[in-house]
C-alpha cells in the first residue's frame, strides 16, 4: 500500500534520467528561500524601526543577520547531514521565528522610554533573549540531525521516550503551585528567574512512543474488532493505551488546569492512531471522549466546583467575554480589540499599541502581531503554518515505512493542532488555554522542542526523498547516514531487533 | 497509511480554513466594533499623540498640554488648580471626560470636522499643529475674586456658588463652585492615581465634584420676591401703592404664621411695594403673593426662566454644561385647589420654590437689562491650532423676555434702594450704581439658613456691567449680607478687569 503511493518509481523502469531529477537536493532554493525570508524579517524590523524610533538605525539587520547566520548554519548541517531534506521547512519556520524575534524586539522598543529606543541592543530585553534562545533551539536541532542519521533509530528508545514524556507531563502536576503555577495553570517548573515547560518535550517523548506503539499493535487494533452501528469498535483489551492517554489527558486538564495541552496529546495520539489503523471509529471514539470529557468538566464545574472550576470559568469567558471585560474576560477581550483594531491590513509594524496587550509575548503574540499586520499579514502567516503542516505530511506519505509515517505525520498534526488551539483560542473560536504559538512566542521551551520538532521532519523527509540507491543490503551492511532501507510498509520490521 | 494522512491534512486545511473565517470575522465585520469600543485602550493613545488644544481665560491657558516622556505623549494640566475646575472639568485618561474639556472634546483634540482643513495641511506639511483653541468668556480677575472670596468667605459656609454674567449680553464672567477640587490629579496619566483621586472627591460628603452654580437646587427665600414684586407690577400694583403687611399674617385655612426676620421690618399694617422689597417684608409678600395667586406666580417664573430643563451653557448653538430646571413646586391641596399657607410660603421663596444660582444671575440680569434675558454662555472663540483663523465667534443672543422695559426699570429701582438704604448695603461699589435683593433661606429646621444675594451694576450712564448670584449654604446668620458683599466685590473685579466691559 505505501509503496503504491511512494512516488519512487523502481530504478529499472525508470531509468537514470527520472532518477537523476528526483535526487535533486534542492539545497540551493532551500538557501535562496532563506535570504528571502531574512530579507523580509529586515524589512520588518527596518519598518519597526521606522514607525517607532521616526528614523532607521544604521544597524536595523543585525538582528536579521544573526538569525541569517544561526539558519545558515543549519542550513549547512542539513546540506551535509540531511542533503535531500524538504527545502521548504527551514525557510518557512526561520521566517516564524525570525518575525517572532522582531516583533519581541518591537515590544521591547515600545516598552522602553523614548529617549532609550535607539541604543536598545541586538541582544537587549526579550527580542534579545529570544534570539539566544533560537541558537540555542537551532544547535539542539542540528545536534539532533547529526546524532540521528536516520529517524528509525529513536524507535530504539520508545519506551524510554513514553516513561519520560509521562514523568515530564507529570512534573508540575505534582509540583507545588508556587514553582509550577503561572496565571492559573500549572504547567512549568521555576528555578529562579529561570522556567521551563516541560509539556513542551513531553509532547515529542509521547509522540515516538505512540508512533512505535502503534506500528507494533495496528494489525490487532485494525483487524480484531466488533461491528456495532455500522462500525467497527476494537476489542476491550485493546482499548487500554487509548482509555490510558485519554486519562493522562484528563489529569492534565484537571491538576494542569490546561485544556490546550490536554486536547494537544488527546488530538495527537487519536490522530496517529487514525492513521495507523485507517478506521474512522478511533476518531468517533476519541472526539466522543474528549468531548464527553469537556462537557462534564464544564457540567462539574458549575456544579461540584472544585478542580473543574477553572475549566468552568475558562468556558463561561469564551462564551461571553464581554460579561467581565475589566476582570476575567480582559485578556480575551484585550485580544479581541487588538485584532479588531489591526483590521484588514493592521497599523503597521511598530505602528500599532500592542504592548498594553496583556502577555502579549507568550499567548497573545499572535494578536499583538495582527494588530500591526492585520487579517491580510495573519492570513498569511496562517499559510506559513500551514505549510510547514502540509510539508510535514507530504513527508509522511513520501517515507517508506510505517514509523516514519506515524512520526512525521503525527507531528506534522500536532503542530497544526497546536497553532490552531492558540489561535482559535485567542480570536474566540475556542476557549482561550495557555498554548505557546510556535516559533513566535517568548520562550526557550518552546522554541527548543518546535525545533527538535522540525529537525525529525527534516529527518523524516531526507528519509522520504533519498533516491533508493539499487539492491537491499541490511542495516549492519548500510553506511552511516546513508538511505534507509526499504521496509515497504512492514510494520513488523521496524521493531526488528 | 497514505490515505488516512491524506485525510488528515485535508482536517488541519479544514481547521486553519476555520481559524480564517474566524479571523475574517474579527478583523473584518466586527472590526470597526472593536477599534472604537470603550474598553480599547488605543483609542485614547492616539488621542495624546497629538498636543491638545488649550483653554483660555483672559488670555491666560487655564488647561494645557505638556509633553512628556512617556507612552502617551501629552499630559493635561490645569495650572491654575481648582480655580476653574467646574468649568474646565478634566481629562482624565481612564474616567469620563467632564466641563468644557468633554463639551468641546472635538475642536481641542483636532477631531473636529472645523478642523479637517487643519489635518491636510499637516499631511502635506509633515507638522501635526495640535488641536484647537477654546477661548473662554470668563474674567480672570472676577474668577479669582469669586474664588478667593467664596472660599474665605466671613461666616465659614463651606458649600456655596458664585456666577456672574454680564446682562448685555450673557457672557458668563466668573463662575465658582464651593468646595472646588484640583482637576491634575485626575488627568495623571498613572490611573490608578487618578482613580483614587476621583474615589476621594467622589466620597467627599461636600461633593466637590457637583458644579452647585448650574445643577444645585436651594430654596431661594427673599430673593424670589423680585420674581413676585414682577407679577404684581404687571398686575396694577406700583411700586408706591400701599400693600397690606404687618408683623405677622397666617393664611386663610391653616399653617403657621409668617413672620419678618427682625420685628423692626415693616411691623405696620401696611406698606408700600418700594418698602416692602427694600426692607424684605416677608407678611407683605406672603399677601401679595396669596392675592395674585399661584398660577400668575408660576407663570411669571417661568418667564423668568424657571423650569427650563434644557439649557445649557457652552457655545450658544448646541451642546454645553448642563444645568439643573429651577421650580417654583406644587402650591396645591391633595384636591388639586390652591393652597393658600403653601403659596404664601412660596411667595417668598420657601415651601417647594427651588433656584439654582444661574437663574439668580439671570433673573438680576435680565431686569438690568431692561426686561431682555440673554442666553448664557462660556465659549467665547474657538481659534484654529495656529490661532490665525476663527472657527466660531460668540453673537449674544436673547433668550426670552420676562418683563417689560417700564417694569425692568420698576424693579431697577426697588433693587437699588435695597443696596442704597435695604438689607444688600455690603454690595455697593464706588462710582456704579448696584441694584439686589438678599435672601435667607430655610433648610432644615434644625439646619442653618442659607444665604442669597442676586443683583446687578449699572454704570455712570445706566449700562449694566455685571449681574451676579451668590450662595452660601447653611451659612447660618449674616450669611445673607456676605453674599451681598462678595457679590460687590466679583462684580467690582469684572468691571476693572480690563478684557472685560
Amino acid at each position: 500500500m505505501t509503496v503504491a503511493a511512494t512516488p519512487a518509481p523502481s530504478p529499472a523502469t525508470a531509468g537514470e534520467q527520472s532518477g537523476v531529477r528526483l535526487a535533486r537536493s534542492r539545497r540551493n532554493a532551500e538557501l535562496y528561500l532563506l535570504l528571502l525570508a531574512m530579507v523580509l524579517v529586515a524589512a520588518y524590523g527596518a519598518t519597526v524601526e521606522a514607525n517607532l524610533l521616526d528614523t532607521v538605525t544604521s544597524d536595523f539587520w543585525m538582528p536579521a543577520a544573526a538569525l541569517g547566520a544561526v539558519f545558515l548554519g543549519l542550513h549547512l548541517v542539513i546540506r551535509f547531514l540531511a542533503p535531500f531534506a524538504d527545502p521548504a521547512l527551514l525557510p518557512a519556520v526561520a521566517l516564524l521565528n525570525g518575525l517572532g524575534v522582531g516583533f519581541l524586539r518591537r515590544i521591547d522598543l515600545g516598552d522602553a522610554p523614548v529617549a532609550e529606543r535607539e541604543s536598545l541592543a541586538v541582544f537587549a530585553g526579550q527580542g534579545g533573549r529570544q534570539l539566544a534562545w533560537t541558537l540555542g533551539a537551532v544547535i539542539l536541532a542540528a545536534g539532533l540531525l547529526a546524532i540521528m542519521r536516520d529517524h528509525r533509530s529513536i524507535s530504539r528508545y520508545a519506551y524510554t521516550l513514553g516513561l519520560a514524556g509521562i514523568v515530564l507531563v507529570m512534573i508540575p502536576a505534582v509540583l507545588p503551585s508556587s514553582i509550577s503555577e503561572i496565571n492559573g495553570a500549572k504547567l512549568w517548573v521555576r528555578v529562579g528567574s529561570f522556567s521551563i515547560q516541560p509539556g513542551e518535550f513531553a509532547k515529542l517523548a509521547l509522540l515516538v512512543f505512540f508512533a512505535y506503539y502503534l506500528v507494533r499493535k495496528r494489525e490487532v487494533l485494525s483487524l480484531a474488532s466488533r461491528r456495532f452501528l455500522g462500525i467497527d469498535f476494537p476489542r476491550g483489551r485493546d482499548l487500554g493505551p487509548v482509555v490510558g492517554v485519554w486519562l493522562i489527558s484528563v489529569l492534565v486538564l484537571v491538576f494542569e488546569k490546561d485544556l490546550g495541552t490536554s486536547l494537544l496529546y488527546f488530538g495527537m495520539f487519536v490522530v496517529t492512531l487514525y492513521i495507523a489503523t485507517e478506521r474512522v471509529s478511533w476518531l468517533l471514539i476519541g472526539l466522543v471522549l474528549f468531548f464527553g470529557g469537556a462537557y462534564l468538566a464544564y457540567v462539574l464545574g458549575s456544579t461540584v466546583g472544585g478542580p473543574f472550576a477553572n475549566f468552568y470559568v475558562r468556558a463561561e469567558i469564551w462564551l461571553d467575554p464581554f460579561a467581565d471585560p475589566t476582570n476575567k474576560g480582559y485578556q480575551l477581550v484585550q485580544g479581541l480589540l487588538a485584532l479588531g483594531t489591526g483590521g484588514l491590513f493592521g497599523a503597521g509594524p511598530g505602528g500599532g499599541q500592542p504592548e498594553i496587550l496583556p502577555e502579549v509575548q507568550n499567548d497573545f503574540i499572535f494578536a499583538g502581531i495582527g494588530e500591526e499586520i492585520g487579517l491580510f499579514g495573519l492570513s498569511a502567516l496562517l499559510v506559513v503554518y500551514l505549510l510547514i503542516v502540509e510539508r510535514g505530511l507530504r513527508a509522511a506519505l513520501a517515507v517508506r515505512d510505517s514509523f516514519g509515517k506515524l512520526l512525521a505525520g503525527g507531528l506534522a498534526f500536532t503542530l497544526g493542532l497546536q497553532v490552531f488551539v492558540i489561535v482559535g483560542g485567542i480570536s474566540k473560536l475556542i476557549p482561550l488555554t495557555g498554548q505557546t504559538t510556535p516559533f513566535l512566542s517568548a520562550g526557550g521551551s518552546s522554541l527548543m522542542a518546535n525545533w527538535l520538532l522540525i529537525a525529525v521532519l527534516l529527518r523524516v523527509s531526507d528519509g522520504a526523498r533519498r533516491p533508493v540507491t539499487g539492491g537491499g543490503g541490511g542495516k549492519a551492511a548500510r553506511p552511516s547516514g546513508g538511505p534507509p532501507e526499504q521496509l515497504h510498509g512492514a510494520p513488523t520490521e521496524v521493531i526488528k531487533p | 497509511m497514505n490515505a488516512p494522512l491524506r485525510r488528515v491534512g485535508v482536517v488541519v486545511m479544514v481547521l486553519f480554513g476555520l481559524l480564517f473565517a474566524n479571523l475574517n470575522w474579527i478583523q473584518a465585520y466586527k472590526a470597526d466594533e472593536y477599534r472604537t469600543s470603550d474598553y480599547n485602550g488605543r483609542v485614547q493613545v492616539a488621542e495624546y499623540d497629538r498636543k491638545r488644544g488649550n483653554i483660555e481665560a483672559g488670555g491666560t491657558a487655564v488647561a494645557t498640554s505638556k509633553e512628556t516622556t512617556g507612552n502617551l505623549k501629552f499630559l493635561r494640566t490645569y495650572p491654575s488648580g481648582a480655580k476653574y475646575a467646574h468649568v474646565l472639568g478634566y481629562k482624565p485618561v481612564n474616567l469620563a471626560d467632564q466641563g468644557i474639556e468633554q463639551v468641546e472634546n472635538d475642536f481641542l483634540a483636532g477631531t473636529s470636522d472645523q478642523l479637517i482643513g487643519d489635518r491636510l495641511k499637516d499631511m502635506f506639511t509633515g507638522d501635526d499643529t495640535g488641536g484647537g483653541n477654546v477661548l473662554l468668556t470668563l474674567s480672570k480677575r472676577a474668577q479669582d475674586v469669586a474664588y478667593d472670596q467664596l472660599r474665605n468667605n466671613e461666616v465659614g459656609a463651606k458649600r456655596g456658588a458664585a456666577i456672574a454674567v454680564d446682562p448685555r449680553t450673557g457672557a458668563i464672567q466668573a463662575l465658582v463652585s464651593m468646595p472646588s477640587f484640583d482637576p491634575n490629579p485626575l488627568a495623571s496619566h498613572d490611573t490608578n492615581e487618578a482613580a483614587a483621586a476621583y474615589n476621594k472627591l467622589e466620597k467627599d460628603p461636600d461633593e466637590p465634584l457637583k458644579n452647585r452654580a448650574l445643577g444645585e437646587t436651594l430654596p431661594p427665600g427673599s430673593t424670589f420676591k423680585i420674581v413676585v414684586a414682577a407679577a404684581a407690577l404687571e398686575n396694577g400694583v406700583t411700586k408706591t401703592t400701599q400693600i397690606p403687611a404687618g408683623s405677622s399674617y397666617t393664611a386663610p385655612t391653616s399653617g403657621t404664621p409668617i413672620r419678618n426676620a427682625d420685628p423692626s421690618i415693616c411691623p405696620t399694617r401696611q406698606v408700600t411695594l418700594l418698602e416692602a422689597v427694600t426692607e424684605s417684608c416677608n407678611t407683605g409678600f406672603a399677601q401679595l403673593g396669596v392675592r395674585l395667586g399661584a398660577e400668575t406666580l408660576k407663570e411669571k417664573a417661568r418667564q423668568f426662566g424657571f423650569e427650563q430643563e434644557d439649557l445649557t451653557v457652552g457655545q450658544l448653538g448646541e451642546g454645553g454644561l448642563p444645568t439643573a430646571a429651577s421650580r417654583t413646586g406644587t402650591m396645591q391641596n391633595q384636591d388639586g385647589s390652591t393652597d393658600p399657607a403653601a403659596l404664601a410660603q412660596s411667595s417668598i421663596g420657601q415651601n417647594n420654590v427651588r433656584m439654582t444660582p444661574l437663574e439668580g444671575a439671570m433673573i438680576a440680569g435680565s431686569i438690568a437689562n431692561n426686561g431682555s434675558q440673554m442666553r448664557p454662555y462660556l465659549v467665547r472663540q474657538l481659534l484654529a491650532p495656529d490661532r490665525t483663523t476663527s472657527y466660531y465667534t460668540a453673537k449674544a443672543r436673547e433668550l426670552r423676555q420676562p418683563v417689560e422695559p417700564p417694569v425692568a426699570a420698576d424693579l431697577r429701582e426697588m433693587m437699588v434702594s435695597v443696596v442704597q438704604n435695604g438689607t444688600g448695603r455690603k454690595a455697593a461699589i464706588n462710582g456704579y450704581t448696584v441694584g439686589g435683593k438678599t435672601g435667607t433661606a430655610q433648610s432644615a429646621p434644625d439646619r442653618p439658613d442659607h444665604g442669597w444675594f442676586i443683583g446687578f451694576a449699572l454704570d455712570k450712564n445706566g449700562n449694566p456691567v455685571s449681574a451676579v448670584c451668590v450662595v452660601l449654604e447653611q451659612a447660618g446668620p449674616g450669611g445673607s449680607g456676605e453674599a451681598a458683599r462678595i457679590a460687590g466685590q466679583i462684580m467690582r473685579a469684572a468691571i476693572a478687569d480690563p478684557g472685560g466691559r
